[in-house]
């Protein structure tokens, strides 16, 4: 009995460390050297860095920084959308195939970008 | 709190803002309103013999002796943007209100506002309700509105229409008609495409055609809707990339309005028979076109926030400039 909850303990201990190395690497640029990155921040009404390449099951996050709603969505508005991100909220999209995604804010559409996905 | 011997060299106009620091928090409330004014205010517009004039609540004297000679006057107010609560203005509820203190305090109560969109900041029903609220405290009864992006986020302007569509075709376009002259809203904050400005879409120019079609070329017109429908400045999403057309609809009138909110200030252009106006907003002032890295609101300094100095400053300059574009007469 006793060894049986030792083995269950030692599972939680596991998946949690699974979980937590999991998110730090969700967490962390793909590209240390920082040509491309799952992170794109909204600023000054423009994405940054406005394009970037990722490898196949990238999830990239875009934080919105400005004092003005925007929104994250593909130019056929259908492969993702994001609501509005009112300051400092998140959106992420995992791309799970190759190709290149053109995407704009729905609300202010001079405001462009675009990730490649390999 | 700044007392003269405070005071630096140059330092003079600006101490003089503060005036009542009730909160002790360097904040003068009275004195914060006061230079927001400016934006804090509306357009007064006064039709004469079919041409609309424009001028800033700023400056009720002049008001009073137009007014009393026209036939029919009215008020636009423009980008309420209620919810937002950044630096550029944490107050726009203040604002707002003054905006409606300053219609109240008209001789005279005008025939009806005009609303040119971003009525709330997020679209969030909480925001709405607060605007129509402090509307109803307004002299002037009657609302026109039309939706700005703020108003149409997430649902594809659907909440808008539910409550300020009643009677309206499409995405919340109509026209009405006040004292022989035709006013037209329109609606181009919706189905933005990537790249691109302002839209106003097949159906509602084939509407429009259909609207002013039967009317006498002596009929004033008054057109209004959210983004300017001229080219402010498109590298900023300052137009609607099919305005031209509508305006074609609009060439053999012989007094044509366009009324505009957006970009948070007031500019105004003659071109032909129309003449092009915007309004100030009554949330927060946006720079002047291009100048800045984005039309982000205009905000001080971090170091500044609580200090009514640079809030003071800052709008002070832009009032300023704006109310001597908007204090020119159009006719």
């Amino acid at each position: 009995m006793k060894n049986k909850l030792w083995i269950v303990a030692a599972f939680v201990l596991v998946i949690a460390l699974g979980i937590s190395v999991g998110l730090r690497a969700y967490a962390a640029p793909v590209d240390p050297k920082g040509t491309s990155g799952t992170v794109v921040k909204i600023d000054n009404f423009s994405f940054s860095p406005a394009s970037i390449t990722v490898p196949v099951g990238t999830t990239v996050r875009w934080t919105n920084a400005d004092d003005i709603p925007h929104t994250v969505v593909s130019d056929d508005k259908t492969t993702f959308k994001s609501k509005a991100l009112d300051t400092d909220e998140q959106f992420t999209y995992t791309f799970t195939k190759p190709g290149t995604y053109s995407y704009f804010c729905s609300i202010h559409p001079k405001m462009t970008g675009t990730i490649v996905v390999q | 709190m700044h007392d003269k011997k405070d005071r630096k060299p140059g330092e003079i106009e600006i101490a003089d803002q503060i005036l009542h620091d009730h909160n002790h928090d360097g904040i003068d409330r009275r004195g914060f309103l006061k230079c927001m004014a400016w934006a804090g205010t509306g357009a007064f517009c006064v039709m004469k013999g079919g041409v609309l004039s424009s001028y800033s609540l700023g400056r009720p004297s002049d008001i009073e002796k137009h007014a009393a000679k026209g036939e029919l006057t009215f008020v636009q107010i423009s980008d309420s943007h209620m919810g937002f609560d950044k630096a550029a203005n944490p107050d726009v509820v203040s604002t707002f209100k003054a905006a409606i203190d300053k219609i109240n305090a008209l001789a005279a109560p005008p025939a009806f506002m005009l609303h040119t969109g971003d009525i709330s900041h997020l679209s969030k029903p909480a925001e709405f309700d607060t605007v129509d609220q402090l509307l109803k405290t307004a002299s002037a009864k009657d609302v026109f509105f039309v939706p700005g992006e703020h108003d149409v986020l997430n649902d594809d302007g659907k909440q808008y229409l539910e409550r300020y569509g009643k009677g309206s075709q499409g995405a919340g376009w109509y026209s009405f008609d006040n004292k022989g002259v035709h006013f037209v809203g329109l609606v181009n904050v919706l189905n933005l495409k990537a790249g691109g400005l302002g839209s106003l879409g097949a159906d509602q120019l084939e509407w429009l055609e259909k609207d002013v079609k039967h009317l006498s070329k002596s009929t004033p017109i008054v057109v209004f809707a959210h983004i300017p429908l001229w080219s402010v400045y498109p590298e900023w999403g300052w137009g609607t990339e099919d305005s031209a057309q509508a305006l074609s609809y609009l060439k053999r009138f012989g007094s044509v309005t366009v009324l505009n909110g957006h970009i948070h200030q007031t500019m105004q252009k003659v071109e032909g028979n129309i003449t092009f106006h915007t309004a100030c907003s009554t949330a927060f002032p946006q720079p002047k076109p291009g100048e800045g890295p984005s039309p982000g609101p205009l905000k001080v300094p971090a170091e500044q926030l609580r200090s009514v100095l640079g809030i003071t400053d800052v709008n002070f300059v832009h009032g300023r400039h704006a109310l001597a574009l908007t204090d020119s007469d159009l006719v």
